[in-house]
């Protein structure tokens, strides 16, 4: 088992670098950094000064020890727009985002496993039909059309809730977040919705397959011989196997979550770093967008990491080794 | 091509026909498709006018609600835009953009990923490694992300939309063909075709690669859907296409401010247009691949 | 005594788009307290559809169409599911034919067996887990308090059948229905698991049901065989009565199949063609297109003959004098 974290630690640090190097390159060596990193208004003298500060006038390698030194220390440049350190803008819309996103993704679990569950133990009923035609039409519903027409249905014609903002937030063992007001609820709904429509699908379809996989094998029918309950065949013997697929796809689409957050803090004006982001790149403030990269990119190698570990816990396979 | 290929092929086709004939559902949506598609390519012939074309717009005509007439008694069904621009007509210009985009796209993706995935598991090795390495890292993000970072880097344009969803889609199908290929290819009757000294390609485009087409067929079709999809989206956030190329996410984003001033025309009904497009292709392919899967079988 | 279990005109079929296919027609047997049956059959035969269907676990499109399942006396057939689900594991249990298949590789050994104790007997967790623990060791497990907390995966497939089997012993069943459980195992590992099973099924007094296609195994296991062709016994009796001096048609045929039960130097006589579609089944006995005996007369259905030591269904058996 530790073997096990440190060699998949050691690799997560692998594939940081490698993505440090991809964009370093896409920085550095195609685009010209000058004008990438220093703005369009900069006086000589600021141009100078930061010329020297990143070293442009030294060898390749050693710009690039010269930026791995500095986003090692949290400096990934300054914003033209905002004239603070882009990491730290990053860093202060980043809880917004992740509020949002693990809303979508709870709300995309609490509701996907059970319709997937009932789609996947009654298979070819009018259930199932509807269910399953329901996670496609889920999935082919553009994202930001779907938030427009939930801001149109639920703000501007029924007024039931708010369509920008996060509203107040509330303080609780030290967190602040819209989750613990009643008026942050109301605003997180929305984008909530919004975010979690398309995983949910998703999820449905995931559970679904795995129920139908499952339920023939040999274990199930056994488990039946020895009079286990139902229940606890789905619940136990069906829904451990089950969870397997289901922690590592939702791992990956943690991820797929934070970026297609972009979308939802778009449409919903939410202050995330999604929107940092769109503003950002239509500001050319390209010190964020590299920023934002960085940190998204070092977002989904822990979170990979964290689904390894925890895919090994809930697989004994992998967990005890010796696998045949 | 081997008589065998060609039988294989043909077996393939009945089951396609067959299993979206078995389901209504499918049947619906493989019929507007081809309505679609068809009205796409027909595009011009079937608009009242040429939505780009800014002799024929009257800004006195901006905004009507759908069934509006303009000064010279033209009827806009579908309602006009903030330039007085006829709604069906640009939709369908727009519907020509969408499907455009997403089936070129997602064709290159196809051929590209179906050569390296071949290769990747023909020659197996380093070669094999390093493809699926960079495959691996490939889906290890997001498409969209990819995309945007991309396009934030390269600018706006039809080519580099084009380029960027080339590049996000590829991988998919590489991995698929890799792994449908790895199974054919440890079939005895291929040892057998390399004993016999048949060369290469004929191995790989003769036996192999007709035994890949099951699941090319099923993700060629979802990942067409996901490219206009993200082609939308992208045009949307106004990274993607310009406004020069006008897509249906282009559309939707240009009524996006009207929406809450109640012309919700503008936005709504491109937004249906798209939903429907992709909902019908999607069900189509959702279909196929139950058709197609061998561990669920025929249903 | 009465009988541990009397089944009676039992017929599963299979409702499938094609038609109705009848893997098990009218089938009637009994198995005598602390008796030993064989059921023996090729693939297809509906063997395994007849042990499954006495526990009620025939999945759709399967269903038990007609018959009773008298077991010690009650039809489970009229049993409500809560009522079954409390006789199947408690008083009947099964062995599977692939211990790769039967545990449950994401739940631990104990987890799979104290789940089984819990659901008949209302017992705490450390009493359920000593019976547990016990049951691996009735079952020659080495060290089985460590065992307990492995997974199926730490396990051989000779150990994962004898886990198997303790989970079946677990409430010491009237009646265990075993579904080729050696079938998948190395030679060596089935003769003592063969050993095993016959030991405790006498230790305990339990009557067992073996379904085998191997003639060999059952010959070294049971008191009584039962031949099954087609979804239907064609041949029953003691053993050794079977097997040297068979009356059906097909059991000689099995029999000459065997290796082992040919005389050196003779050939073995495999039997031609194949088992008919269970789709398409000929009217009459089912064997007559692969039986040299076959006349006419076999297009009609062969009555059950039941003489002093054998019972079968055939319209030419083999004549033996008694020796």
């Amino acid at each position: 088992m530790t073997v096990f974290v440190i060699r998949r630690f050691l690799q997560s640090i692998a594939v940081l670098i490698l993505t440090a190097v991809i964009v370093f390159i896409g920085i550095y060596a195609i685009g010209d950094p000058a004008e990438m990193l220093i703005a369009p208004d900069a006086s000589p003298a600021e141009r100078a000064q930061v010329v020297a500060s990143l070293g442009l006038d030294k060898p390749l390698w050693e710009q690039f020890f010269t930026f791995a030194w500095n986003a090692l220390h949290g400096d990934l440049g300054r914003s033209f727009v905002f004239n603070r350190p882009s990491i730290s803008l990053i860093f202060e819309r980043l809880p917004a985002t992740l509020e949002l996103t693990l809303t979508g993704l709870v709300f995309a679990l609490l509701l996907g496993i059970p319709l997937g569950l009932l789609s996947g133990l009654k298979p070819n009923s009018a259930t199932d039909e509807v269910i399953m035609t329901g996670s496609i039409f889920g999935f082919s519903l553009p994202s930001f059309w779907q938030g427009m027409m939930l801001i149109m249905i639920f703000s501007v014609w029924l007024g039931w809730l708010p369509s920008t903002g996060r509203g107040q937030m509330g303080e609780f063992l030290g967190l602040h977040s819209s989750l613990f007001t009643l008026d942050g609820l109301t605003h997180l709904i929305l984008p909530a919705i919004n975010l979690s429509l398309f995983k949910l699908s998703l999820v449905i379809r995931l559970t679904r397959t795995g129920v139908r996989e499952t339920m023939p094998l040999d274990f199930v029918k056994f488990a039946r011989a020895k009079g286990i309950s139902e229940r606890r065949i789905v619940f136990v013997h069906v829904f451990k196997n089950i969870l397997i697929p289901l922690i590592t796809v939702i791992g990956l689409e943690l991820g797929s979550m934070l970026a297609f957050a972009v979308v939802t803090e778009t449409i919903f004006a939410w202050p995330g770093i999604g929107k940092l982001l769109i503003d950002s790149i239509m500001r050319l403030d390209r010190p964020v967008v590299v920023a934002y990269l960085l940190v998204i990119v070092s977002l989904f190698i822990f979170i990979n990491f964290v689904v390894d570990v925890l895919y090994s816990l809930v697989d004994p396979r992998v967990r005890l080794g010796g696998a045949q | 091509m081997t008589v065998r290929a060609l039988f294989a092929e043909d077996m393939l086709l009945g089951r396609l026909f067959t299993g979206i004939g078995r389901s209504p559902k499918a049947v619906v949506a493989a019929v507007v498709c081809i309505i679609l598609l068809f009205a796409a390519v027909i595009g011009p012939y079937l608009t009242p006018q040429n939505p780009f074309d800014l002799a024929v717009l009257d800004i006195l005509d901006s905004k009507l609600p759908p069934g509006s007439q303009s000064m010279d008694g033209m009827n806009y069904w579908l309602g006009t835009d903030g330039q007085g621009r006829d709604m069906f007509s640009a939709m369908i210009y727009g519907l020509r953009t969408s499907l455009g985009v997403g089936v070129f796209s997602g064709l290159v993706a196809l051929i590209v990923g179906t050569v390296l995935g071949l290769i990747a598991a023909y020659f197996g090795g380093r070669i094999d490694t390093l493809i699926m390495r960079v495959v691996d890292l490939m889906l290890g993000f997001p498409t969209i992300l990819v995309a945007l970072m991309l396009l934030a880097l390269l600018g706006q344009g039809l080519w580099k939309v084009i380029f960027a969803l080339i590049l996000v889609q590829w991988a998919t199908f590489a991995r698929a063909v890799r792994s449908a290929a790895l199974v054919e290819k440890n079939k005895d009757y291929v040892e057998a075709a390399v004993t016999l000294g048949i060369g290469t390609p004929r191995i790989l485009i003769g036996h192999i690669l007709p035994n890949c087409l099951p699941p090319l067929i099923v993700i060629g079709m979802l990942q067409v859907a996901n490219a206009i999809s993200a082609e939308a989206t992208l045009s949307f956030l106004g990274i993607g296409l310009p406004i020069t190329e006008p897509s249906l996410g282009l559309l939707i984003a240009n009524g996006y401010q009207l929406l809450m001033s109640g012309e919700y025309w503008i936005s709504v009904y491109p937004g249906v247009l798209l939903l429907v497009l992709v909902f019908s292709i999607n069900i189509v392919g959702d279909r196929l691949r139950e058709v197609l899967n061998p561990r669920l079988g025929e249903r | 005594m009465t009988p541990v279990l009397e089944v009676k005109n039992l017929s599963t079929h299979f409702m499938t788009r094609r038609g109705v296919l009848k893997a098990v027609d009218d089938v009637s047997f009994t198995v005598g307290q602390r008796e030993i049956v064989g059921l023996v059959g090729e693939s297809g035969s509906g063997k395994s559809i007849t042990g499954f269907s006495i526990l009620g676990l025939v999945d759709p499109p399967g269903r038990v169409v007609s018959g009773q399942i008298l077991f010690n006396g009650e039809d489970l057939l009229t049993k409500s599911p809560t009522a079954m689900r409390a006789i199947r594991g408690k008083r009947i249990a099964m062995i599977f034919q692939d211990p790769m298949m039967t545990l449950n590789p994401v739940l631990s050994v104990a987890t799979q067996m104290i789940e089984t104790v819990q659901a008949h007997d209302r017992v705490s967790r450390a009493e359920a887990r000593a019976r547990s623990r016990d049951a691996l060791g009735l079952v020659g497990i080495p060290s089985p308090e460590e065992r307990l907390d492995s997974y199926p995966h730490q396990f051989s497939g000779g150990m994962r059948q004898r886990v198997a089997i303790a989970i079946a012993l677990l409430h010491r069943p009237d009646l265990i229905i075993a579904d080729e459980p050696t079938t998948a195992l190395d030679v060596t590992i089935q003769s003592q698991i063969l050993f095993e099973i016959k030991r405790l099924a006498g230790e305990f007094g339990m009557a067992l049901i073996w379904i085998s296609h191997d003639l060999g195994v059952v010959a070294a296991l049971a008191d009584r065989i039962m031949v099954m062709y087609a979804g239907r016994i064609v041949e029953a009796g003691q053993v050794d009565g079977v097997l040297t001096a068979p009356r059906h048609p097909y059991t000689s045929g099995l029999l000459s199949a065997v290796p082992a039960a040919v005389p050196r130097g003779e050939p073995l006589r495999p039997i031609p063609g194949f088992a008919p579609s269970p789709l398409s089944r000929p009217s009459g006995c089912a064997f007559r297109d692969r039986c040299a005996r076959a006349t006419d007369v076999c297009a009609t259905e062969p009555m059950l003959e039941i003489a002093a030591d054998r019972e079968f269904r055939c319209f030419h058996p083999h004549l033996w004098s008694a020796a």
